[in-house]
């Protein structure tokens, strides 16, 4: 792949409280790769994310996203969060708002799209997701599945040039996890640069440009998919593959 | 399994069919279950609704004959057959409050211009009634609600070409309905933005709204009320003068504000951080978050314990006779005392109290729609 970084973090670090939760985190993504982060529970998988689009503040190191440095105090960090969407593990749509509500909201008022036209776009998504009857129910009315596709879609409505995901489909029952998994693999095809947390890792091996193995607030290992699955470079790495596979 | 569960199959495999739903036994529906649900479950159960039957039995027709049977109507037209004070009937005289209907809704307001209180009052009939059924969007609602005020006040007032009348002679259920009214306007914005103040991470603003939220709730209403009546003047620079209503409605406002910011926080605190960290990560700035996400579910969260508030504040605004005004309960005290219609007490209370009733119930109904339209 052409050396095009969309992100950039160089010797990252975050504590909470006394707890060093990263540890000198060194990562670049190009545009249009798809990188797995796994790992334990604690690990800091979701923090590092959570750090890219600044839900979360680091205290040292450096990251810059899509040309804009998120270290120190920042103005307008809302220009860059537009450019990043996130997808929680609980959904966390706007429960008082309809589906498609939930949509528009943000480009009606970030973006300022008009009502009709950020509807119009809004139905184009929650079609690509496959949900667009569900438009006009509430949230509560929807499956487990169909709220983190409409999870999904709210993030797409910003037209973000980078995708996280913090486990999409960790809080899904079993009949479901397929049907997420479907909408992102499709995103993944268009050529989206994302990163995903999960601990899916058929979906890991079948989407990854790049799969990063987490522990204790380090990157411990960063592989090729075929490589970290069938010859890990670290013990610590096999020993997990061990446990979930 | 049965064998109509797998009646098919396909492909060799059983097709799997649900059974059909049957209908409920009949015990367990219609009025027998009811009853055996609702009054009978259980021993003490039954004796209870036999003590309750028997309770209401031995009152209720008493309490009949002596409102609605025997009781006294009209006026005698020959006033020299009935002395004031004494009726031919034993039963209530609903005709004390008849004569004196005018002041205990107005209180000494003069007549030639009651025109305009009643204009003022069906102006705000009016608006209940938009706000009811929902003529109009929630937010032109609010902007209705928010300059009602000044029409009616101006109405009851004067000035501008209007004759001004003086507002020692407002009372009666005008007055309550006009401090409540405009009580409960004012105080549940200023409560949000106290309870928003609390939690703001600037620490003057957060000290400054921790500090009036706690001072108010550490009084009672009297002793605010009588602050705001006799003690405030005397503070207040030579030559400014603030009248006497104007401060009771000020510490009403300033009392129940108070109150609502905590019922509001109460709120604010059930809204999970996630749905904060999904609206500001789309690039919403943290005003809108506030505005467009926490706040509408937070309210919504909180409408019983608000209505309650609004509830409450209509019945304090009772207080107010403590610092010389005559609201409702102040003119049925009067009334009751007036020299020349004695020992009509229990007639005066009893339409106090269902006067009372039915606009506190009716709050609460309105309570209960909004919640019901706003369920998720």
């Amino acid at each position: 792949m052409i050396d095009n970084p969309i992100i950039e973090i160089s010797n990252l670090n975050k504590w909470f409280g006394n707890f060093h939760v990263l540890k000198n985190i060194d990562l670049t993504v190009n545009k249009g790769e798809i990188i797995v982060i796994c790992g334990p529970s604690g690990s800091g998988k979701s923090t590092l994310i959570r750090c890219i689009n600044r839900i979360e503040v680091h205290q040292k190191g450096k990251i810059i996203v899509a040309g804009t440095e998120l270290t120190g105090k920042i103005k307008n960090i809302s220009n860059v969060r537009k450019e990043v969407g996130m997808v929680f593990q609980n959904f966390d749509l706007f429960p008082h708002l309809t589906v498609l509500e939930n949509l528009t909201l943000a480009p009606a008022w970030i973006l300022k799209i008009s009502k009709k036209k950020a509807e119009e776009i809004a139905m184009k998504l929650l079609t690509r997701v496959q949900i667009q009857d569900q438009a006009f129910k509430m949230p509560g009315q929807l499956s487990g599945g169909q709220q983190q596709r409409a999870a999904i879609a709210r993030a797409l409505c910003m037209n973000p040039k980078i995708m996280l995901f913090d486990e999409p489909t960790s809080a899904l029952d079993p009949e479901m996890v397929k049907e997420v998994l479907d909408v992102i693999k499709q995103l993944a095809h268009d050529g989206m640069t994302m990163i995903c947390v999960t601990h899916e890792m058929g979906f890991a091996r079948q989407v990854a440009n790049r799969i990063i193995f987490m522990d204790a607030g380090e990157i411990v290992e960063e592989n090729h998919p075929d490589e970290f699955f069938s010859n890990p470079k670290w013990d610590r790495t096999q020993k997990f593959l061990h446990q979930i596979l | 399994m049965s064998s109509d569960t797998c009646s098919d199959t396909h492909g060799g495999l059983l097709i799997f069919k649900p059974s059909p739903d049957l209908p409920p036994p009949l015990v367990a529906v219609g009025i027998i279950a009811w009853l055996k649900k609702n009054l009978f479950s259980s021993k003490i159960n039954s004796l209870l609704t036999i003590a309750g039957v028997l309770f209401l039995w031995k009152t209720i027709p008493p309490l009949a004959s002596w409102a609605i049977i025997d009781a006294t109507w009209t006026l005698s037209p020959n006033p020299d057959t009935i002395n004031p004070g004494t009726t031919e009937k034993t039963g209530a005289c609903w005709a004390f409050i008849f004569v004196k209907f005018r002041v205990l809704m107005f209180g000494l307001y003069p007549e030639q211009f009651l025109w305009r209180p009643i204009l003022a009052f069906a102006i705000f009939v009016l608006v209940c009634a938009i706000t009811i059924f929902r003529i109009l969007q929630t937010r032109l609602l609010i902007v209705l609600w928010f300059l009602l005020p000044f029409p009616l006040f101006f109405l009851i007032n004067g000035g501008m070409g209007l004759e001004t009348v003086e507002q020692s002679l407002w009372g009666g259920l005008m007055l309550s309905i006009g401090l409540a009214a405009i009580g409960i306007i004012m105080s549940i914005p200023l409560g949000i933005l106290l309870a928003l103040g609390r939690r703001s991470k600037m620490v003057v603003v957060k000290s400054l709204c921790i500090g009036m939220i706690e001072s108010i709730r550490g009084v009672p209403l009297i002793t605010i009320l009588f602050m705001a009546s006799v003690m405030l003047p005397i503070f207040l620079p030579q030559g400014m003068d603030i009248n006497n209503l104007l401060r009771v409605q000020i510490g009403i406002i300033f009392f129940s504000s108070a109150y609502i910011a905590e019922v509001v926080r109460g709120g604010l605190q059930a809204i999970p951080q996630g749905q904060i960290e999904a609206a500001s990560s789309m690039g919403l700035k943290s005003w809108m978050v506030t505005y467009l996400v926490v706040l509408p579910q937070a309210l919504r969260h909180v409408i019983p314990s608000l209505i309650g508030r609004c509830v409450a504040l209509f019945k304090d605004t009772s207080l107010v006779i403590i610092v010389g005004l005559l609201d409702f309960l102040g003119m049925i005290k009067a009334s009751a005392q007036d020299p020349e219609w004695l020992g009509y007490d229990a007639e005066a209370y009893i339409f106090c109290a269902l006067i009372y009733w039915i606009i506190c119930f009716s709050m609460s109904q309105y309570g209960k729609s909004i919640e019901r339209r706003n369920q998720w």
